[in-house]
């Protein structure tokens, strides 16, 4: 297992330099001069010269590649040219939000997908299936900008259970900003529900099937001991690993979601970066999202490497 | 780690053991499935009562329903059947009465499955000793502490030796032959009065099955539960049931006490079953084996008289439109034939197998380039080695820097034999002797790492990549498994034109004519060409398999275990093809089985392989006589021989076969040889003891030594 662990990490630390490099390779097929772009169309092309001397960016790539890296490694990231400010902690306050967000979503989708999926495989082909399927799969033909204003209409408007902006201040906790999380967390869990739903009762139907069920079965044990202690643990390895790969989705991928709730995630201040072509920003944000990936996929295999002996035990 | 015991106790003593009123009672029944919203009998008034202690045999080949009836016997159908007639009586109550929620507390505790897969039979995530537990948990009332030290006692019951560290472990750490002693301990864990045994030692090595079965037969005897065994095999049946109900596409043809069934078989189904049977002692190829012709009845279309009248060599008109009955014919020898009385005066014969001659089956573009020959090898092996690393790249990591040398599989070491124009060598041994991995090296899909393999006196290169065109047309290969080895798209005309276009050069219309020619040699009808693998049965897929391999007529033809997925009766047929083309082409064969049996009566030379290296060399005369090396006696000795009265010194290899990784030193066969000398066996490696006539044994035991002490075992095997 700790050989497991090694490799799965030495994989995560090839995959994160490889990105790096693919990074930083498209940042600078971009079109336009950074030092252009910051001091404007105006500028004469002595101080534009001059600003690419002091922002290094006349040295060759490999080595501005390795200052890059090395200062993303330090934490020191550099600073935003909008506002003139470290890039660091705006990035960290925003994947902190995010992570609130998705954690949220988990919380809410989670219970209800597998109880779902497993209610819907266990009586697959009959009545409460199709029910549960075509409901699931008629919700996630919803875009999320149409769902979100439909719960926002209804839940604030209506009843004013949530407030319909979640724009929260910087310096908010998690208990104060939970009431703004719940709307936004129900709009990704809708998109979440039908593909997870899917995924568990497919698993179910699948180990149905096994021998080791009918084993179990024909042992005599109470069908919920079927199920809890048999069909469960080996049906629920695809949705576990499923659900811990979108927690890098639910991180970074919900940028639609926080415009529509206004909601100040990692995605909005991506969409900001690109807006502005704040290109240390948008390397920062490229970085973080893409290890948040790889470190939710790394999750992933552990824990299916936990729940799967066969893994486990080599 | 082995025993020699006295034999099974004799037919009589098995069938004056039985007692008393049937526990288990199948009466009339009548199963069905719904496919695409019809309704099918698979099974027909099929009635099986079975006693306390009795061991009650059903045979047949696949498609005969023996599997349903065994679960149906259990109440335990797939959601689309159903017991759509007769009774099942369990202690004098009807199963078909109970509701699920009610067989839930018969199941496990009164009646118990020991399935056919142990591989799939345990759940591959909880630990073997909760597995176990858990039934006497629930039927018990055990705690947990209790049940767990109840499991670890119920795993010593079947023989398990490290009892405590087997039950730590999950099932996939387990052999074969170790998860179904886990299985049958589960299944006897509350001493239920009902044991099911669907094919249990189906798909366990020779040696482990022996093994197996002489364990079923003490804890029966045991236990004294009424038992239905349903096996294919007849050698099985032959070993350890007290009576036996011949099944064949739903029905029984004959049921009789196993001694009566064997000495006087009455239907000609079971005749067709007895001689389609290679056996140890019997003929050799061109002594042809009776294959059953023709297939299975389709469900949809069933013959309205005899169910097997379509397939039976002495059926007459009647046959054919009036159902016989299942009358008794002796106490207790019940047959299901119009004409068993003449079978059974002798008046009637089942006919001879004629002896169809292979027709033009050379092209005659093939020249008289081989005649010359002499008696050169056609292949010859030289010290032939493949090695597979083992562990990733941090293992290796480790491994050199404390400088261990690097761990590695022998799969095949050191492996020379040669192979003349027209011999059929046989390779045989257990799983993870290497014999596949051997294969795969002569034909080029695996690399060897060294040795030399010549084919007609030219080194042909490890990969098969790098050979020649002239090479690859002379070399073929036949795989086990037909369904994957035919594409799906592809007709059977266009996979057996493949070879003649690329390898032979024909035009279109030669090759479409050379296909008519292969498609009669192998025995299909010609319009077969124009059929999917589909649309064909699993014997007919073999078929052109062989038809594919031998359409470049290749010198060597490399069969790796080709019949063993094949029902007795086609498997005849396919062995009866082979020993034509043998004869006809004077083509040469590397023909590997796990059954000494197909072996003997095929080849003319038996190689034995344990743990990738070779024991033994010897020619078919030879087989069944002192001196063999051990691990050949104790394969010969674990066949489970279709012959009720057979009575012989058992050899048994307890322990399972060592880890390849692990190979052990001097001799290899030691840590399981039963004839072991001592030392000398563990520390040096044995020589190689030549007994005449290419007969070469690898034992450190001298060969009058070997003789003396297998003399009186090995003449049980030979014809009385």
């Amino acid at each position: 297992m700790l050989s497991y662990i090694l490799r799965r990490l030495g994989f995560v630390i090839i995959t994160l330099l490889i990105t790096s490099v693919i990074i930083f390779t498209i940042s600078q097929l971009l079109p336009g001069d950074i030092a252009r772009i910051r001091l404007g169309r105006e500028a004469s092309d002595e101080a534009v010269n001059a600003l690419r001397v002091t922002l290094g960016l006349n040295d060759p790539a490999p080595v501005r590649y390795f200052r890059w890296l090395s200062g993303f490694v330090r934490g020191d990231w550099g600073v935003s040219y909008t506002d003139n400010t470290a890039i660091f902690p705006k990035v960290i306050d925003r994947l902190t939000k995010s992570m609130w967000l998705a954690l949220v979503t988990l919380i809410m989708a989670v219970p209800l997908s597998i109880v779902l999926g497993v209610i819907a495989g266990l009586n697959a082909n009959k009545p409460i299936d199709g029910v549960i399927s075509v409901t699931s799969l008629a919700l996630i033909g919803f875009p999320e900008f149409v769902s979100g204003i439909v719960l926002i209409s209804i839940f604030s408007y209506q009843l004013h259970w949530f407030p319909a902006s979640s724009s929260i201040p910087p310096n908010i906790t998690f208990g104060e900003a939970l009431r703004s999380l719940i709307l936004p967390a129900i709009t990704a869990t809708l998109v979440l529900l039908a593909y997870v739903i899917r995924l568990t009762r497919a698993g179910v139907i699948e180990v149905l099937k096994k021998g080791y069920v009918r084993t179990a079965v024909l042992k005599g044990l109470p069908w919920r001991k079927v199920i809890t202690s048999h069909v469960l643990r080996n049906a629920l390895l695809p949705t576990v690993t499923v659900l811990a790969i979108s927690f890098g989705w639910l991180i970074s991928g919900l940028v639609v979601i926080e415009n529509v709730f206004n909601y100040p995630g990692l995605g909005q201040l991506m969409l900001f970066a690109i807006s502005r072509r704040d290109l240390d920003l948008m390397q920062a944000i490229a970085m973080v999202t893409v290890t948040v990936y790889t470190l939710a996929n790394l999750i992933a295999d552990l824990l299916y490497a936990y729940l799967n002996p066969r893994i486990r035990f080599e | 780690m082995s025993s020699t015991g006295s034999s099974a106790e004799s037919i009589e003593t098995r069938e004056s053991a039985v007692l008393g009123a049937p526990i288990l009672s199948l009466e009339h029944v009548t199963i069905s499935y719904e496919i695409e919203g019809v309704w099918f009998d698979v099974v027909r008034d099929v009635s099986i009562p079975i006693a306390a202690r009795q061991v009650y045999g059903l045979v047949g080949e696949s498609g005969s329903g023996k599997s349903t009836l065994a679960l149906a016997a259990m109440r335990f159908l797939a959601d689309n059947g159903r017991v759509s007639g007769g009774k099942i009586t369990l202690n004098g109550q009807n199963l078909l009465d109970k509701s699920t929620a009610e067989m839930r507390h018969i199941w496990g505790s009164q009646m118990a499955l020991v399935p056919q897969d142990p591989g799939t039979a345990l759940n591959p995530s909880i630990r073997i000793g909760e597995q176990v537990a858990e039934i006497v948990t629930q039927h018990d009332g055990l705690s947990r502490r209790e049940a767990r030290a109840r499991a670890i006692d119920l795993l010593r019951g079947v023989r398990i030796a490290d009892a405590e560290r087997v039950a730590t472990r999950y099932p996939h750490q387990l052999s074969g032959g170790m998860q179904q002693r886990v299985l049958i301990a589960m299944a006897l864990s509350t001493r239920p009065g009902v044991l099911i045994l669907d094919e249990p030692t189906t798909n366990l090595d020779v040696t482990t099955e022996a093994v197996v079965l002489d364990l079923f037969r003490d804890l029966i005897a045991e236990n004294g539960a009424a038992t239905l065994y349903v096996t294919h095999n007849l050698g099985v049946v032959a070993q350890i049931c007290q009576r036996v109900a011949v099944l064949y596409a739903g029905e029984v043809m004959e049921d009789a006490a196993v001694g009566d069934l064997f000495a006087m078989p009455l239907h000609p189904y079971t005749l067709g079953l007895l001689s389609a049977l290679p056996r140890l002692n019997g003929g050799q190829r061109g002594q042809g084996l009776r294959s059953i012709r023709g297939t299975l009845p389709s469900r949809r279309n069933l013959p309205t008289g005899c169910i097997f009248a379509p397939r039976c060599p002495l059926a007459i008109e009647i046959c054919r439109h009036v159902k016989p009955p299942l009358e008794s014919a002796a106490p207790g020898h019940a047959v299901s034939c119009h004409r068993w009385p003449e079978i059974k005066d002798g008046s009637v014969i089942m006919p001879e197998e004629p002896n169809e001659v292979v027709a033009a089956f050379h092209s005659s573009a093939r020249g008289s380039t081989n005649e010359s020959r002499g008696n050169r090898p056609v292949l010859s092996l030289q010290v032939v080695t493949k090695r597979f690393q083992v562990g990733d790249i941090l293992k290796t990591l480790k491994n050199v820097i404390q400088r261990q040398p690097q761990q590695s599989v022998h799969a095949v070491d050191g492996i020379s034999f040669e192979l003349q124009r027209g011999q059929i060598i046989g390779l045989v041994g257990e799983s993870g002797s290497g014999k596949t991995t051997l294969a795969r090296v002569i034909v080029g899909l695996i690399n060897r790492d060294g040795g030399k393999i010549d084919l007609l006196d030219a080194d042909i290169a490890p990969s098969v990549g790098n050979r020649s065109e002239r090479m690859m047309q002379q070399l073929q290969m036949v795989f086990q498994n037909p369904e994957g080895s035919l594409n799906p798209y592809q007709s059977v005309g266009e996979v057996l034109r493949r070879p003649l276009i690329t390898l032979l050069h024909y035009n279109r219309a030669q090759a479409d004519a050379r296909v008519k020619e292969l498609l009669n040699a192998v025995h299909l009808p010609l319009d077969y060409a124009d059929r999917m693998p589909g649309e064909l049965s699993g014997g007919e897929k073999q078929r052109v398999a062989i038809a594919r391999a031998f359409a470049s007529e290749p010198e060597v033809v490399v069969l790796d275990e080709a019949v063993s997925a094949l029902d007795v009766s086609i498997q005849a047929a396919i062995l009866n093809l082979l020993s034509e083309l043998n004869i006809a082409e004077h083509t040469s064969y590397v023909f590997i089985s796990h059954d000494l049996a197909v072996v003997s009566y095929l080849a003319d030379v038996i190689i034995v392989m344990y743990l990738g290296m070779l024991m033994e060399i010897v020619p078919r005369a030879y087989l069944l006589q002192a001196p063999l090396h051990p691990y050949t006696e104790a394969l010969l000795s674990a066949i489970p021989l279709p012959d009720p009265e057979s009575r012989r010194e058992r050899i048994r290899l307890e322990s399972d076969i060592p880890s390849p990784v692990d190979v052990p030193t001097g001799c290899p066969f030691h840590t399981r040889c039963p004839r072991k000398l001592g030392a000398i066996c563990e520390t040096e490696t044995p020589p190689w003891r030549d007994a005449g006539d290419g007969h070469k044994i690898f034992c450190h035991i001298p060969l009058p030594d070997l003789i003396a002490m297998q003399g009186e075992s090995l003449a049980a095997l030979t014809p009385s």
